[in-house]
Order: structure tokens, then sequence, then C-alpha cells
């Protein structure tokens, strides 16, 4: 690999051009060199600025053209469970439960006070624990001890998270932005996917923004859609966990529809009824510990009846005052 | 003694991180220690010795920071084995970008923040470059999206790193980074013999020798000048 000539390397590996614009080498002009080649053919100057032994700048090309071929290839091991086995609570209390298993398309909601360990939780699906972490839960993937990649690859993360205080730093507008990511992630269509997630975004937005749109002054209910869109589209962890969507502005329920048609298993951390209830199931977390799983009743199916139309009432009220009108 | 060197740009989270990932190996009978290097001023180590944990400080003053750096850090490790620390944990601010005083065989953590920008991995040198755990913090305050983004512009130019996002603030992700700090196969008895990862910039020009005044009669040694025509710069 390391012999070939950049124009090879393009034509064979196409993203190849990030691997030199990320490690500022530029090559216009020498296509035809090899790596080696273009870092012999840089001046006294540029070479001692220049932070590598080449051999390490070989290898870690190497690298580079394999964990992206890997990601590429990686379609055939999808996720289609993830199981919990039990360990203990903070005071070392076994966990009573004998296994926990997640499907996509599954809706779970996490309860339980702040500190009382769903982050830990989180963590240790993420890094899917095999009875090493403080909790010494175990997690299976597709019922098999899993392979080691889940851990320490960056491109295929078990879980992706849509935190709750979201701003966006850089200076881009919404195209600009969601291109970025898109690219980063190689998709193949990417025209097609901008335009997706942009349209799903203002579908689940209360208002409406444009392509054009700078990220940086979307509203948070705005930002939020955004990113579930630009989620359910891009990412490819089988987990997402939301952390409480709040009302502000956007639809929840097709916020979930939308995630689940792309057949993610949500994890939510919320204490808002609509929500919890719309779950299958909810995780009661307590001092560390998963102290019940309870699924969702029959009789709370009917209470999330009544709330939806309270809900709806809410957001008809909320949509009316924005545009102005006086209610009667 | 088990000896880790962290360093990354100033801010981005390395006492934080060092804070909660030390607490993360409480009850495993690792008995640690820090040592923070820093330029001018710090009170990091009022913060270390808060929360309990033994250390010292180095200001290099006038000094370059990372030749200052290299220069004590066996002294350090001397002290570290003589107080019969399992872990020893050195803090540097990485402040020029251009050297880091990673040791050949000595586990070294850089970091960064997903706040600095997705082009930062790019302008940042062998601190970055040749570290072999990166660690990004900040994640909680940007989307999921950029932390995605900035994570592969980091994979791009160390594809061998293992790359760790971590909250300095919650502590998430820092059990999972203090497996990777600590390993009882790593000890090691001195530093001496052992060699930088990278080579320190050739320096020496009359202003790192205490030259004030501005213009080319003064200027001695190594000096380089921009060239404002291509943009680039060359030598002299
Ligand atoms: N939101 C957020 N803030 C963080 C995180 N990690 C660190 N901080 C904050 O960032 C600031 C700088 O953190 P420090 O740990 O002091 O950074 P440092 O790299 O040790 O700084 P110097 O030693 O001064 O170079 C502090 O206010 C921290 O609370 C994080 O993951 N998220
Ligand atoms: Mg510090």
């Amino acid at each position: 690999m390391r012999d070939k000539s950049i124009r090879e390397l393009q034509s064979r590996f196409p993203y190849v051009h990030a691997f030199f614009d990320d490690n500022a080498i530029s090559y216009a002009g020498m296509e035809h060199l090899s790596l080696r080649g273009v870092i012999e053919a840089m001046s006294e100057s540029e070479r001692e600025e220049f932070p590598y032994e080449i051999e390490t700048l070989e290898h870690n090309l190497e690298t580079f053209i394999e964990q992206m071929q890997a990601f590429l290839s990686a379609d055939e091991d999808t996720v289609h469970s993830i199981t919990i086995f039990p360990g203990t609570d903070k005071s070392g209390v076994p966990e009573q439960f004998d296994r926990l298993d997640m499907r996509p398309g599954d809706v779970i909601c996490i309860v339980g006070p702040t500190g009382s360990g769903k982050s830990r939780l989180l963590a240790d699906i993420e890094w899917v624990a095999q009875h090493d972490t403080p909790t010494k839960r175990t997690v299976f993937v597709n019922d098999l001890v899993p392979e080691s990649k889940w851990r320490f690859s960056i491109s295929d993360k078990l879980v992706a998270q849509l935190s709750q205080n979201m701003n966006f730093v850089m200076d881009l507008s919404v195209e600009e932005f969601v291109r970025m990511h898109a690219e980063s992630r190689m998709i193949e269509d990417i025209d097609g996917a901008v335009q997706s997630i942009i349209a799903s975004a203002n579908g689940l937005a209360g208002e409406q923004f444009s392509p054009e749109t700078p990220i940086t002054s979307l509203s948070g209910g705005q930002s939020r859609a955004l990113m579930i869109a630009d989620t359910a589209v891009l990412s490819r962890s089988p987990v997402i966990l939301i952390d409480e969507i709040e009302n502000a502005g956007i639809d929840r329920k097709k916020a979930l529809e939308l995630l689940l048609a792309e057949d993610k298993i949500v994890l939510m951390a919320t204490h808002d009824p609509v929500l919890a209830l719309l779950g299958d199931r909810r995780i009661v977390i307590r001092n560390g510990g998963i102290a019940s799983v309870i699924e969702t009743t029959e009789h709370e199916r009917g209470i999330l009846k009544e709330l939806e139309v309270l809900d709806a009432r809410l957001s008809e009220l909320r949509n009316r005052l924005r545009d102005g009108e006086i209610l009667r | 003694m088990n000896l880790v060197t962290i360093s990354g740009p100033p801010s981005s989270g390395k006492t934080s991180v060092i804070l909660k990932t030390i607490a993360a190996m409480t009850g495993r009978g690792i008995k640690p220690a820090v040592v923070k290097f820093d330029c001018l001023y710090t009170d990091d180590d009022e913060l270390y010795r808060k929360a309990g944990i033994p250390v010292k400080k180095g200001l290099s003053g006038s000094l370059c920071p990372d030749h200052y750096f290299v220069s004590n850090i066996e002294t350090v490790v001397d002290w570290g084995l003589e107080q019969e620390y399992d872990l020893l944990v050195s803090e540097s601010a990485g402040l020029c970008n251009r050297c880091s005083p990673y040791i050949k065989g000595i586990r070294a953590v850089c970091v960064i923040d997903n706040l600095s920008g997705i082009n930062t991995p790019k302008k940042i040198g062998p601190m970055l470059k040749s570290a072999d755990v990166i660690v990004i913090t900040k994640g909680d305050i940007v989307s999921q999206a950029e932390r995605e983004v900035f994570a592969s512009r980091v994979q791009a130019v160390n594809p061998r790193a293992v790359i760790l996002h971590v909250n300095g603030l919650t502590g998430q992700g820092c059990y999972e980074l203090s497996t990777l700090l600590y390993d009882d196969a790593h000890h090691i008895t001195s530093l001496k013999g052992m060699e930088l990862r990278f080579s320190m910039p050739s320096a020496l020009c009359s202003y790192c020798l205490g030259e004030t005044r501005i213009g080319e009669s003064y200027q001695m040694g190594n000096v380089r000048k921009i060239d404002l025509h291509t943009g680039a710069d060359h030598e002299r």
C-alpha cells in the first residue's frame, strides 16, 4: 500500500484525500508520487516542520485505510439484540433481574433520581462491560461476547447520545453542517441524505428553518429537531440515548417514530409522563443498580391517551400564541 | 511504579480528567501522585491537594516549558519511586503545538476538547499525533454530529491511538480511561537511557538568548523569514 501512487490510492480509496487534508500534506501536481515521494519532495524547512518519521506516517496511512475499509464493509454485522446481565448496585447488592434484552424498535425509558446511576448504565452498554466495570454488569451483543471493536472504534460506537444542552460551536449553515457530517460518515448519496435530514428536521420542529440558516441561530427546538433527524439518518450506532426531549417546539412522538423507522434501540432518560409511557418498558434505577424493569401496562396506555389529548391541546395553544392570535 | 504523561492545550480539561480518573481507581489499591508542569502560573496543585493526592509542581518561567519538562522529569520520577507511589501522572500544558515531550515506552495521553474547532487536530503537532491515547472532552456541550466530525478528524491524524470521549465534569468515561492508564506490566524503575519520541525544535536564535531589540541586525542563529509572496516561509 505504501508504494502506491497517490493517484492509484485515490482511485481505489476515494476517501483517502481526507487523510492528506487532515495531516496538512498537499500533493497538488504530485499525484504520480507515493506518500514517501511527496514528503521527500518537500523543501528542507517544510519537512522539518513535519512532526513525523516517514515510516510512522506510512504506517498511519495504512491503518487509516484499514479502518475506513472496515467501516465501509461493516454493514453485514447489524445488531439484532443487546443483552444486559445483572451486576450489583453501589452497596454491592445483586440486581434483581435475570437478563434485559433490547431489540431494534424498542423504546426503553430510564427513570430514577439524578446521580442514581443512569450514566453508568449507559457507559456499561457503550463499553460493552464484561464484568469489568464498577457495576460488574455484563453486556452481550447478538447473544455473544462482543468484539472489542465496539469499545475502541470511534466510527462504530454502540451508543449515540443526544445530549440535553446542545450548542453548536461551528460557524456554518445548516446545509454545510449536515454535509460535513455526511462526508465524515462517508455516505454515498450525500445530497440525498442532506435533503432528507433537513426535511425531516423541519417536520419535527414547530418553526421552519432553511438550509441557509446558520446553525448557531437555530432555536433550541430546531437544533434538537436537526440533531434527531441527523442522528436517525447518519448514525450507525444501534442504540440512541436521548437525554430528556424537552417540550419546546418539537413533535416528540414523530421524533421517536423517525428513530424507530431506522431500526434503532431508543433509550430515553425522562420523567415526562408522555414520553415515559410511550416506551415499552421502564428501567428503574436506584442506588446505582437496576431496581426493577416495568412493562408499560394497559391501564398506563389508557392514561397515555388522555395525556396525548392534553398535549395536543397545549401545543395547539402554543402555536396560536406564537402566531399572534388571541385565545378565546 | 507506572508513569503516564498527560498533555493537551490549556484548559482542555486535563486536571478535571485526571482527578476523576484517579477517583475511579479507588478501591484498586493503587497509590497515585501527580506532577504538574506549567509556564508561569498554576493552581492545579491546590486542586490535587484538596483531593488528597500528593502533588509537586514545576514552573518553567522564562524557559521553554517542554525543555524544562525533559530536564526535570527524571528527578520527579526518582521522587515518586522513593515515595513508593504506584502511579505517577505528569500533567503538562502543550503551549506551542510544535513539540511534546513524550517518552518512548511511557504511556502518552493527549487531552483535547470539542470546543477547540475542527481544524485543531490538524494544527497540533506531535502532542496529538504521537499520543497513545487521545481523550476528547466537553462533548456535553456540542452536538452529536460535531462530536463525530471532530473525532474523525482526530482519527485521521492519529489512526493508531485509542480515542475516548470523556466528560471532565461528570467523569463519564473516566473509569474506562483508568483501565488504560495503569498496568502491572508497565512498571519502571528509572528513566535512564530512555528517549524522547520526537526531537524538540531546532531553536536558539538571539531572542532565545534574551535579545529584546527588534531589527535585522540583532537576529542571529537559527532565523526563519516569512515569505509574503507565497504565504509559506523559508529559511534564510
Ligand atoms: N462542559 C464541560 N466542561 C469541562 C469538561 N472538562 C473540563 N471542563 C471545564 O473546563 C475548564 C478547564 O478544565 P481543567 O481541567 O482545569 O483544564 P486543564 O487542561 O487542566 O487546564 P490547564 O491545566 O490550566 O491548562 C474547567 O472549568 C472545567 O470545569 C467537560 O467535559 N465538559
Ligand atoms: Mg490543569
